[in-house]
């Protein structure tokens, strides 16, 4: 480790917030935590739920085990990861039964389900079990922001178009609906989700060619 | 320290267990009356919207009080004991005692001077338990309402049951047939009344798809509502 010190947001500590948001965002790049992607993007409302859910979890359990990185026994590190992760998962749950009861129904088993999210155990792995609390942080937030930023990309769209409504509020005027336009029953269905990711994946490798495979 | 001795190893996991133990049970109390208040407003909820009044959980409560002007627990034989409140009756765990020490709640309404009896339900349907209540007008025979949920129905199929379209077929149908004896409300595709006109068939249209979960709302209705029938025939016979 360097003696000097480095600045709380050099530009080595940005790119870890910033990079997981497109050059190697979790869902769009390393195809990571499809399934609760498409569950539970058909409204913003639980979407957004989700993504601070995620973002609690994973910088918390990344700065934990970062804190603890030097004590934990290489034996047992995945069990220690998992068990860091499970329980952060139960208390967001039990705030959540709690203080936002209507939205807990509706995410029902998918915040059980963050424990088994790939993207949380890959980034402790990855890059807590090695890295200073701080960046740890830093990386934890920003791939939960990436993960988070494609869910809600995803609910907006399948929300607007499939109901109609933004976070339950109608958005569309009725003299649209006047003019015989009606709301796509098929964007609240989850194939949907996969072909909006679809093209999300297919816009961003358009403006971003470094992503795109040479051969 | 070696940290890959099996001292520290055991150590480490030991502490680890404790200190999780800890704040989990600590977090799990202290939010523990939140969320039996939450469980408890929902409930006086989905009692209310069987008579048709529909409440957001913060009013419940206030409107529960308001509407709802006797919570009884029936025994097998019509009696009631008073010994057991019926709004913590546990349907899940009741339905599976026998049926001398069972207890049956029925909540009674009143709005706008129209007495309702209002039944809980609880049966299964395709992947695991439907559940609802149903209220009954003062003849006893006449459906006003109903609510369905449910835990694991197929989305778009068996999970419309909870839906107003469906709920809503029930309402006006009977429970009795025309000599009087009781034989419930039937899911059926069938029935030749698609449209569901003729309110005395006993018969709703059942949803394409979802047949397991129609039948397990019919058995549901047919199993819960008889054992009520002795508690019926006393006071019709007052």
């Amino acid at each position: 480790m360097s003696k000097d010190k480095e600045k709380l947001f050099s530009k080595q500590n940005r790119a870890l917030l910033t990079d997981p948001l497109d050059d190697n965002n979790p869902i769009t790049v390393q195809v990571l935590g499809i399934c609760s992607a498409l569950a539970i993007t058909v409204k913003l409302e639980p979407a957004v739920v989700m993504t601070l859910s995620v973002i609690f979890v994973m910088g918390s359990s990344n700065m934990i085990i970062s804190i603890l990185r030097n004590i934990i026994p290489n034996r047992i590190r995945i069990i220690v990861q998992l068990v860091v992760i499970a329980s952060l998962v139960a208390i967001v749950d039990q705030f959540l039964k709690a203080y936002a009861y209507d939205v807990s129904k509706q995410l029902s088993i998918f915040i059980g389900l963050i424990i088994t999210n790939c993207i949380v155990m890959g980034r402790l792995e990855a890059f807590a079990i090695g890295n200073g609390v701080w960046k740890s942080f830093l990386d934890g937030v920003g791939n939960a922001l990436g993960y988070g930023w494609i869910l809600i990309v995803v609910a907006f769209i399948r929300e607007l178009f499939g109901s109609g409504e933004l976070f339950g509020i109608p958005v569309i005027p009725q003299f649209i609906y006047d003019l015989g336009y009606t709301d796509n029953g098929l964007m609240l269905l989850s194939p949907m989700a996969l072909i909006v990711v679809g093209v999300y994946i297919w816009i961003q490798r358009y403006f971003n060619r470094k992503l795109i495979e040479k051969d | 320290m070696n940290r890959d001795s099996n001292k520290h190893t055991y150590l480490f996991a030991a502490i680890m267990v404790i200190t999780i133990a800890f704040v989990l049970s600590f977090t799990s109390e202290s939010l523990k009356e939140l969320k039996a208040d939450n469980i408890k407003k929902e409930k006086m909820q989905n009692i209310l919207s069987a008579v048709g009044i529909n409440v957001s959980r913060d009013e419940s409560e206030e409107l529960y009080t308001q509407y709802i002007i006797e919570e009884l627990s029936l025994t097998n034989n019509g009696d009631i004991d008073n010994a057991v409140s019926a709004f913590n009756i546990n349907l899940a765990l009741e339905i599976k005692k026998d049926i001398n020490t069972q207890r049956f709640p029925l909540y009674v309404a009143n709005v706008d001077n129209n007495k309702y009896y209002i039944i809980p339900l609880r049966g299964n349907g395709l992947w695991n338990a439907i559940w609802g209540y149903m209220a009954l007008k003062e003849d006893i025979n006449t459906i006003k309402g109903v609510s369905f949920g449910h835990q694991a129905e197929t989305a778009g199929l068996g999970a419309e049951i909870t839906q107003d379209w469906f709920t809503n077929s029930f309402v006006d149908e009977k429970i009795l047939n025309d000599n009087g004896d009781f034989v419930g409300v039937y899911v059926t595709k069938t029935n030749n009344d698609p449209e569901n006109t003729d309110k005395n068939d006993n018969e709703v249209d059942a949803i394409s798809g979802a047949t397991i979960t129609g039948d397990g709302v019919s058995d549901m209705i047919k199993e819960r509502l008889e054992k009520y029938l002795p508690y019926f025939n006393n006071i019709t016979n007052e």
